[in-house]
């Protein structure tokens, strides 16, 4: 138990650190725009690809386990939606990136810790927490809710595709379901979701690696450690957050 | 001029350094030798900073730096250029970029003014070609010249270098050192080098301090380190003599 707020101790010492003043701006915006890149436009393609047989898969179980005449077809696109919107493109999204995009962060911090980079940026008087993390997660924290953005609009669209292709049900009334008692608020609260996500996956990775020691296998044991931590961390913040903005 | 005083140095209880006390003179070669895992490397990192000693005290002048925080030791590390065992290059960064990075972030001249820096750093370590190369592309001795051309971009006047010779060949280790050895009478450096390598101890060495388990054995020149009644320090220079006489004789 002592162990745990130790580390919690520890974090929050970091992220001081993290968030102290900048030594110089525009380096600062320069690391932004290529972090973006790095943990944003790279993950692009993952999240696309895992959206679009999501919402084909939650179309295609929505039609099998709502095939009753009682039940309007329509409630498959409403169905679809809800959930891509409310959990979907959110929290397992978020747990997938913390999987690519965590692990990335902190082997990369970690393998710089252990070949004394950090040490080397130290000396020179920069602060290496702020340096190095600072932008990763101003660039996740931005970045993500766009990604949540298109993964909803993928998903729909895998649900709408695999509708067409396979006849399953009428796309025109999955069309219409999309359309039936939307809350403009279930996007806010999504975002918010993600953007709370994206300052976890972040900052707890970057933990992790930043106090990595050893050699590689420890700085594979912090990459683990780092996932692992971060997907139990999403899931209570997603309870918080649940409660707090729906209920 | 800098003073370590009274050094000691644990981890997970065990003696690291123990009452450390030395003096490095200014615009000298200062060398730290001895064995591996001898405290040699905790204690430049330590003089540095990198390490908090649990007693004693680090003095760059007249100033005690082990007393000041963190913003107020940025004045001071400015002034310090470090060369890394395995060199320490920004993976993510180009050589250009990695040799620029302290002008990005300590002063405020024009991109030219800055270009025309590196490249007179890059040219000086003898890579005016190496700019967009990146740390993966280069040797281990053309990494430890791109090390010294970031040490030197600002012009520091206190230059720590922990064994610049590790994995070399002994020809580019001969490089390495006299470049050192040139940059540091060429600029007026106080310079600290950690090592145990022999060849240079008596190639560039002009004092020489030996650390034999966390303490201070014995200091002098090199001169002197060849006539000592010291048994510790007998062994160690002849087994390093024995390795070199292996070598040539290969």
């Amino acid at each position: 138990m002592l162990k745990i707020f130790e580390l919690i101790g520890r974090y929050f010492i970091l992220m001081g650190k993290v968030f102290s003043r900048p030594e110089k701006a525009a380096i600062y915006r320069r690391r932004i725009v290529y972090e973006m890149e790095a943990l944003g436009i790279d993950s692009i393609g993952l999240t696309a690809i895992i959206s679009v047989f999501i919402g084909a898969v939650i179309t295609l179980q929505m039609c099998i386990n709502l095939d009753s005449p009682f039940i309007p077809q329509s409630l498959i696109g409403y169905a679809t939606r809800e959930t891509m919107i409310l959990e979907f493109s959110s929290t397992v999204v978020a747990l997938i990136l913390s999987g690519k995009v965590g692990s990335s962060i902190a082997s990369e911090i970690g393998t710089m810790r252990i070949t004394e980079q950090i040490d080397a940026l130290e000396i020179m008087g920069v602060n290496s927490a702020s340096y190095l993390i600072l932008p990763k997660i101003v660039a996740a924290v931005f970045f993500f809710p766009l990604l949540t953005i298109l993964s909803i609009g993928i998903g729909i669209l895998g649900g709408w595709a695999i509708a067409y292709l396979t006849g399953i049900m009428i796309p025109d009334d999955y069309v219409s379901g999309l359309l039936l008692d939307f809350k403009p608020y279930s996007i806010v609260y999504s975002l918010i979701k993600t953007a709370v996500f994206a300052y976890i996956i972040t900052s707890v990775s970057a933990f992790y690696g930043y106090y990595a020691k050893g050699n590689s296998l420890e700085v594979g044991a912090a990459s683990t450690r780092a996932v692992v931590v971060s997907s139990v961390v999403i899931m209570i913040f997603n309870l918080i957050l649940t409660q707090i903005l729906l209920i | 001029m800098i003073r370590a005083e009274h050094i000691e140095k644990s981890f997970d209880g065990r003696k690291v350094l123990d009452d450390i006390t030395v003096e490095f003179e200014t615009g000298k070669t200062n060398l730290i030798i001895g064995r591996s895992g001898s405290g040699k490397t905790v204690l430049l990192k330590t003089l540095v900073g990198l390490h908090e000693p649990d007693a004693g005290s680090v003095w760059y002048d007249d100033t005690c730096f082990t007393q000041l925080g963190f913003r107020e030791r940025k004045d001071i590390r400015k002034d310090i250029g470090m060369i890394f065992q395995g060199g320490a290059l920004l993976d993510s960064s180009t050589v250009e970029e990695n040799v620029r990075l302290p002008l990005d972030l300590f002063t405020r001249r024009s991109e030219a003014e800055k270009r025309e820096r590196v490249d007179f750093c890059l040219q000086r370590v003898r890579l005016a070609d190496a700019h967009r190369l990146y740390p993966a592309e280069l040797s281990g001795g053309m990494i430890k010249r791109v090390a010294i051309a970031r040490a030197i971009v600002l012009n520091p006047k206190y230059l720590f270098c922990d064994e610049p010779n590790s994995g070399l060949d002994p020809q580019t280790s001969i490089v390495i050192d006299n470049l050192i050895h040139e940059i540091t009478e060429e600029y007026g450096i106080t310079t600290i080098i950690n090592t145990h390598d022999m060849n240079s101890v008596m190639e560039i060495g002009q004092k020489i301090v030996y650390i034999h388990e966390g303490r201070k054995w014995w200091e002098g020149t090199k001169e002197e380190i060849l006539h000592v009644d010291n048994r510790e320090l007998n062994d160690f220079v002849f087994a390093s003599a024995m390795a070199k006489r292996a070598r040539t004789n290969r």
